[in-house]
């Protein structure tokens, strides 16, 4: 069970988690609070990326499952008075059920049309939370009971981000884990090696629907409030490119993508500023649109030349690094 | 009585936006396979472009609407030879990501090129009534559903009586068959997506000046019941996604006078999707598909 | 000069190589064979000259070196009706045979041509409207070479032609092809299981055995061959 890929996991993972403990020392308040949303992108991409980049399901409804999550905590906390943080699990429970429920119909689906049939999840429930307005307060949303500074905030999610990647990385390591990677690579050959189908793809989808509903109710516990038009079809598709950016398959990759997620707003006037000026162009970097425009030519950008992602390149100059130092002739 | 012939009407006139992306959706099914996830922002982007020479640049509205066409179809033919074409090889994964990049990409260059503030495309096409007896029977609708028979039978003429139309089919039903013929055939691709993205234009155009103000993300609910009206009609039946979408807009009308309570507005969307799911699930091959044996 | 000529050329799919140097030439109006066993790079051989798979060597046609895809060696006259027919299914019978038309564009001529065709096999008019795909194999194989006359080649590959047709219908096929060479001088490069009928039908051939030529001659001197009868026509 011990090899040497598990020793440099664990040492990687151990020396990611000095950083997050540490981190804070150096983060203003500002900053911390983008790290919390990090933390919640980073469990809700964990959770797609053991569904896309483990088991080869692609899904745009990760998004639906999360409004599931903050709901539940909201409800919970709000209108029963729990304490929201003992809110989580139940969330994280019963966005899993929605999803595991959601894996029979998309058993006989692949590709495409697996895509399109989740496309339907966060449109759904966001109808639906709207139209039931007296538990969720409809499109107008609803306040929780407290508001987080940015420091609260940080040392509430990335203990259970941390918690969450260690699950998913036991998870992954197991046979489940085999299992999934064995119907990504072919369901026939899975089926031929005695992987059972139903239950390994409504796992999948039910794990990463479970991870979703503990990322949407730690959103929820962070910015103090929800709407149901925070969990539109967009935030799907950024989840689903910052798993792709981060690196189809890769765990550790998920932390970059989540980076990403949320730090390519800011930056995306830098970026789009330095393409209008080879260009002259007379747009103005700061309006609208600019992010996504960088969310999507990143995405494409990555397809092309690093189909790894940044997981893939940080492996890839790894062993050009050791092919060196083993062979310090070659050129 | 009167009532049921005028929603009839509108649903038809909702319905034929909802055929012409639906055809452009199976006419990219059929020649490369493909699930175009950003079709909806093509059009999208062709009916911005419209707007902006009607608005910046003082055209008149039918030149804009046949220049569009025009821009749009190298716009689709550029998209295919760049992006989807490089990556066909890749697999089935790396495409749908790549249209979802394009959908992206469209709706945050045209936030940012013109504003995500809303805009109006003024239609000669006007919101007016013709009344016969107590029934109003409203213009926009009928000129709606015009447009689009007239593109889908020009479009059908094209397909079946002229030689580049023979190559497209060819081309999408055995590519390398047809390259041992002569046939250029990832030039007959693009062509295919070029003719698909002038669909989704003329979806585009008429669905903004249905709902008067238009927003770049205007195209994102017709595009859902684009994809329930091409998977009614099994993704690979032009015939069927233009039956879909016509049958999903008239459906979809009368549950919302008949039953105003039960299927608000917002839940005509959720209704649609429960509706694509099922078709997906229970009888993939679409409600008028064929049942042939499908290449592998 | 020959019409085609293949100096050394390899071929191969990925990391296998299929076709490991072969040479060969094809003159105008002659009728060349390929024989071999099932693997011996017969069929990559022809997808080679028709640019269908990635090549090293030489290939030379009419004098000038072969484009090395296949829309391009298609241009140059070279009509290969590939394994499994190549017939466009969900297309109908006269469309199918339109698109062998497809890069001519003398009407009038392609009008004459399809005329005779469809004088010679008349139910090529009857079930014009009929689905290809719905066509019987013989039927099927009979549509590929009317389909490949419309394209009026310099060169016909034809790849295991008799596969799964009954043997009167191969003998018809066969005897179709005899004529259209003797008549109209049709140069013709076949692949074929069927030595016997293969050696019949065409003045030379070539022996190959996995991914080289083994051996080369006249038709007529290959079936006397002792090695060749024993393992190829079983006599």
């Amino acid at each position: 069970m011990i090899t040497r890929k598990f020793l440099v996991g664990l040492a990687a993972t151990l020396v990611a988690a000095a950083v997050i403990v540490v981190l804070p020392l150096f983060l203003s308040d500002t900053h911390e609070y983008r790290f919390a949303f990090v933390a919640t992108f980073f469990i809700a991409a964990l959770g797609l990326q053991i569904l896309t980049g483990y088991s080869g399901l692609i899904s745009l409804g990760q998004s639906g499952f999360m409004l599931i999550g903050a709901y539940t905590t909201t409800i919970l906390s709000v209108d029963h008075g729990w304490n929201d943080l003992l809110t989580i699990p139940i969330a994280g429970l019963l966005a899993g059920i929605a999803g595991f429920l959601f894996g029979f119909p998309a058993l006989r689906l692949r590709g495409a049309y697996l895509a399109l049939a989740t496309f339907a999840i966060p449109i759904a429930v966001i109808a639906l939370a709207k139209k039931f307005s007296d538990f969720t307060g409809g499109g107008g949303g609803k306040n929780l009971t407290r508001v987080l500074t940015g420091h609260e905030a940080y040392v509430t999610t990335w203990p259970i981000a941390g918690v969450m990647f260690v699950l998913a990385w036991l998870l992954l390591l197991g046979k489940l884990g085999r299992s999934f990677r064995t119907i990504r690579e072919s369901e026939i050959a899975a089926v031929s090696s005695g992987v059972n189908l139903t239950v390994t793809k409504t796992l999948a989808f039910g794990i990463s629907a479970f991870f979703a509903g503990v990322a949407g109710s730690l959103y929820a516990i962070v910015i103090g409030f929800v709407n149901p038009d925070t969990f539109s079809i967009n935030l799907s598709l950024l989840l689903l490119i910052g798993v792709v950016v981060g690196g189809l398959g890769s765990l550790v990759g998920v932390v970059f993508g989540a980076l990403f997620i949320e730090y390519v707003p800011l930056y995306a006037p830098d970026i789009l500023s330095w393409v209008e000026k080879p260009f002259g162009a007379p747009l103005d970097p700061q309006r609208a649109g600019a992010g996504a425009a960088v969310y999507g030519f990143t995405l494409l950008l990555v397809l092309f030349v690093a189909p790894y992602g940044i997981a893939g390149l940080v492996g890839k100059a790894n062993k050009s690094l050791q092919r060196r130092a083993y062979n310090p002739n070659r050129t | 009585m009167a009532e049921f012939i005028q929603q009839v009407v509108t649903g038809l006139g909702d319905g034929a936006i909802y055929a012409s992306l639906a055809l452009a959706l199976v006419l990219i099914y059929r020649a490369t396979h493909v699930i175009n996830f950003a079709q909806g922002e093509m059009g999208m982007v062709s009916t911005y472009i419209a707007w902006a020479l009607i608005t910046n640049h003082g055209w008149s509205y039918w030149p804009a609407f046949v220049f569009t066409l025009g821009i749009s179809f190298l716009g689709g033919f550029a998209i295919h030879e760049t992006v989807i074409r490089p990556l066909h090889r890749a697999g089935e994964l790396t495409v749908v990501m790549a249209t979802i990049a394009l959908l992206v990409i469209l709706n945050g260059l045209v936030s940012w090129i013109w504003q995500p503030d809303e805009k109006i495309l003024v239609s000669p096409l006007s919101g007016g009534t013709w009344s016969v007896g107590d029934i109003a029977i409203p213009q926009q609708s009928v000129y709606d559903l015009i447009i689009v028979l007239v593109c889908v039978a020009v479009l059908w003429l094209l397909f079946r009586f002229t030689k580049l139309g023979l190559a497209l089919r060819a081309s999408a039903v055995d590519p390398s068959a047809s390259r041992l013929l002569g046939v250029r055939v990832p030039w007959m691709l693009s062509i295919g997506w070029g003719f698909a993205a002038i669909l989704s234009a003329v979806a585009g155009m008429l669905a903004a000046s249905a709902q008067f103000i238009f927003t770049p993300g205007f195209m994102q609910v017709t595009i859902i019941y684009a994809f329930a009206a091409a998977i009614l009609g099994g993704l690979e039946s032009p015939v069927g996604a233009v039956i879909g979408g016509l049958t999903l807009g008239v459906t979809i009308n009368l549950l919302g006078t008949y039953f105003p309570g039960q299927i608000s507005p917002d839940l005509r969307l959720p209704a649609a999707l429960a509706l694509l799911l099922l078709v997906l699930v229970f009888r993939p091959s679409g409600l008028l598909g064929r049942t042939a044996v499908r290449r592998v | 000069m020959p019409l085609l000529e293949l100096t050394d050329v390899q071929a191969r799919y990925g990391q296998v190589a299929a076709v490991h140097g072969i040479s060969l030439t094809v003159d105008e109006g002659e009728i060349v064979a390929l024989l071999g066993a099932n693997g011996a790079g017969k069929t990559t051989t022809l997808r080679a000259i028709s640019g269908m798979v990635a090549t090293e060597g030489t290939l030379v046609f009419d004098g000038k070196p072969l484009p090395r895809k296949a829309e391009g060696t298609a241009r140059r006259g070279i009509t290969h009706v590939p394994e499994g027919r190549g017939i466009l299914g969900e297309l109908t019978v006269s469309e199918n045979l339109k698109m062998g038309a497809y890069l001519r564009r003398d009407r009038k001529a392609i009008a004459s041509d399809l005329d005779e065709v469809e004088s010679e096999l008349p139910w090529l008019h009857d079930r014009r409207d009929q689905q290809a795909g719905t066509l019987s194999g013989g039927e099927q194989q009979m549509l590929a070479l009317a389909r490949a006359r419309l394209s009026r080649p310099r060169l016909l590959l034809l790849d295991e032609p008799s596969l799964g047709l009954a043997p009167i219908i191969v003998e018809q096929f066969f005897t179709l092809v005899r004529r259209l060479n003797e008549e109209q001088g049709l140069t013709v490069l076949v692949v074929e299981q069927n030595a016997n009928a293969a050696l019949e039908l065409s003045s030379r051939a070539y022996l190959l055995e996995v991914g080289r030529v083994a051996l080369e001659g006249a038709s007529a001197e290959l079936r006397e061959h002792e090695g060749i009868r024993k393992s190829y026509l079983g006599y």
